[in-house]
């Protein structure tokens, strides 16, 4: 099943449920180790996550914040490599109910080989990828190919966007749009208030994918917000944060607090 | 050959190489960027405002000195300097970055952000900021910060917070990779005053403008001073702004041969070195907001890099640079911690001049061709930069003993 009509069925999912938006949570690869890793999937999927970001770890991660940045290095130097990323997702995919989705940076891809890459991401069962350091306008050749393997390029929308850019983005996307409620990088608090709304509500008239909203999703009221005017929550440094202070027992409470 | 008319190419692409490849959040910040950047260039007035801040501020035009002792040692060509090294602050890097501050100006920002790898560039930020009155925040490596101490005090007394950045290996790249996290933050009110010719587009062409300022003037003098074109022009490349600033004056100049020297550290061997294009360590990524040749492995994933000069160990080079190399119009060279030494040590004695570390390395390679080339012909090196910054590296390099005791007498009067 494609990106597109798993979200359609999880949003089906979502209106006999109790809960207001769909969840996308963030791992990086081997990031303290993909034992740990693993655990923490094994938790999300409890929780009913939706979809999951595995991010390629990539040694300049200009995009992220210090939590990332500390996790994408550690990644590396531990010997984590494209292959040990790939090999993950397909035991990933294979095992749990939610669906795959390759994060990083284009320099992981390049190297690769446009083709080659995506045709693994494919037999890994990944159904998409999110590339932030890749302008649209480089993007061509890649999505194309993403598109003949069914594979689902998502983009992002910012605030800064002008609304003639916001229309170049929606041409080039798929899967879901990727808006991000505000400047800076990952792992910062984002008041959700009005001006979010506003953003989100101009993103919804160039586009008729479902929205994802992330940088610093941290509580329920944020789930909440992103329900009413957008379709995925995704949460990234504060569970990795959670992790980190006390492993299972945190990320349980923290998903606790989110979800329930 | 106009580099820059990209009629029939992609904006901001040289052969295959440049681009602009950043997160989407500063899309519309670069082309605001990139619109006041091409009414500037296509405004006489700017270029005169720029040429007169120089002179007034920095003492241009900067010299042009003959070597006759060390030409002679050599019984060779003649070699003759580009003396960037007497510009304000010590090095060229003063020429970007008063141009970008008259940039910033313009576009009527108040806050600048710049990375440092030797501490030149930050050292000539601090500068402009002071004297322009914005706000700025330099980003070090903490292993430049530590093996660059004098660069760092001076900023900070004029006035610039030095953050010590501890991510990756601490180095230029980590410090570069820190400023568009802080762009991405604050790009409403700050410019990123980029050092090199190096990120996304407009800034390798922006900053191969204002540092063209060197090759205009270098081919001028050279015609006025020795009544021909030098056959050899040597300049040291990190980034690549002293070079192509240089090369620049020369590029219709089709007989005049155009080297860059790169650091060739340890020698050859991934992690030994920041050699590029010299040794074949290295191979075309996307990072850093530009495609290029990085040292990389095969996951694209940045190796470790290693020179005794601090501004040339970077994992990436000018694009502009890579494809002149394509097309065989520049030649890249490597040379080793060692052959920089003992270059930097026979300039000093026969001609009471202290190249820079990073200069060093195009004092090095013009040494070892001088020797077979005809005494008529002329070599131009570019001293990019002055070397006393770097008394304590080549005080080690050295191996001073006098300096030693007074370092640790100095040490004992604080501790006490």
């Amino acid at each position: 099943m494609n990106l597109n009509s798993y979200i359609e069925e999880r949003k089906r999912a979502l209106a006999n449920s109790d809960r207001t938006a769909l969840i996308m949570t963030h791992v990086v690869c081997g990031y303290p180790s993909f034992e740990d890793n693993w655990k923490e999937l094994e938790i999300m999927a409890e929780y009913g996550v939706d979809l999951v970001e595995l991010q390629f770890p990539f040694s300049e991660p200009s995009a992220d914040g210090p939590l990332f940045v500390k996790a994408n290095q550690e990644a590396i130097a531990n010997g984590v490599n494209v292959e040990d990323c790939f090999a993950f997702m397909e035991k990933v995919s294979s095992h749990f109910p939610f669906k795959v989705i390759m994060m990083g940076y284009y320099n992981t891809v390049f190297k690769t080989g446009h083709g080659t890459f995506l045709e693994r991401l494919k037999a890994a069962g990944g159904v998409g990828f999110i590339l932030p350091d890749l302008p649209v306008e480089e993007a061509g050749e890649l999505h194309q190919i993403a598109n003949q393997l069914d594979l689902a390029p998502i983009v992002l929308m910012t605030p800064t966007n002008s609304d003639e850019r916001l229309i170049r983005l929606a041409e080039a996307a798929d899967g879901f749009i990727y808006t991000v409620a505000r400047k800076g990088v990952t792992g910062s608090n984002t008041e959700m208030n009005q001006e979010v709304g506003g953003f989100i509500e101009r993103c919804k008239t160039v586009t008729s994918l479902p929205l994802a909203v992330g940088f610093g999703v941290s509580n329920k009221y944020d789930i909440d917000f992103i329900g009413e005017h957008a379709d995925i929550a995704v949460i990234g440094t504060a569970a990795l944060k959670a992790w980190e202070s006390s492993r299972e027992s945190g990320l349980r409470e923290f998903f606790n607090q989110l979800l329930n | 050959m106009d580099l820059f008319d990209f009629k029939d190419g992609r904006e901001g692409y040289y052969g295959e190489y440049g681009g602009t490849f950043l997160p989407e959040i500063l899309h519309t910040t670069i082309e605001e960027l990139t619109v006041a950047f091409r009414n500037a260039k296509e405004d006489p007035s700017f270029w005169q405002e720029f040429i007169q801040l120089l002179q007034s501020y920095s003492g241009r035009p900067t010299p042009i000195t003959h070597l006759e002792n060390l030409s002679e040692k050599l019984g060779g060509a003649q070699i003759y300097l580009k003396r960037e090294d007497l510009n304000h602050t010590g090095s060229h890097k003063i020429n970007n970055v008063m141009g970008q501050g008259l940039l910033v100006k313009r576009m009527g920002k108040k806050r600048v952000i710049a990375e440092t790898g030797a501490g030149q560039h930050g050292y000539a930020t601090a500068t402009m900021a002071a004297k322009f009155g914005f706000e700025s925040k330099i980003y070090m490596g903490a292993v430049d910060v530590a093996r660059q101490r004098p660069n760092v005090f001076w900023m900070e007394n004029m006035g610039s917070e030095v953050v010590a950045v501890t991510d990756g290996q601490q180095t230029l790249k980590d410090a570069i990779n820190e400023c568009l996290r802080d762009w991405v933050t604050n790009m409403d009110n700050t410019h990123y005053v980029l050092g090199t010719a190096c990120g996304p587009h407009p800034f390798p062409e922006m900053v191969s403008w204002f540092q063209s300022v060197i090759g205009r003037e270098a081919r001028e003098q050279m015609l006025d001073v020795t009544g021909q074109l030098p056959s050899k022009i040597f300049a040291c490349v990190g980034g690549g702004s002293n070079a192509i600033g240089l090369f620049q004056g020369f590029m219709e100049d089709t007989d005049v041969q155009l080297i860059g020297c790169e650091a060739g550290g340890f020698g050859p061997g991934k992690g030994n070195h920041a050699a590029r294009l010299a040794y074949k360590d290295a191979s075309v990524g996307v990072a850093q907001g530009m495609k290029t040749y990085f040292l990389q492995n095969d996951d694209g994933n940045m190796l470790e890099t290693h020179s005794v000069a601090a501004g040339l160990d970077y994992i990436g080079v000018n694009p502009i640079l890579v494809h002149l190399w394509e097309q065989e119009r520049v030649r890249f060279e490597a040379v080793t911690d060692i052959e920089v030494t003992e270059a930097l040590k026979m300039t000093m004695r026969s001609e009471g001049i202290i190249p820079a570390l990073e200069s060093s390395h195009a004092f090095a390679q013009a040494i070892k061709e001088a020797p077979s080339m005809e005494k008529d012909e002329i070599i131009l090196i570019n001293t990019s930069g002055r070397g006393d910054k770097d008394i304590f590296t080549i005080a080690d390099a050295i191996g001073d003993d006098h300096w030693k005791r007074f370092i640790s007498q100095k040490a004992a009067e604080y501790e006490s």
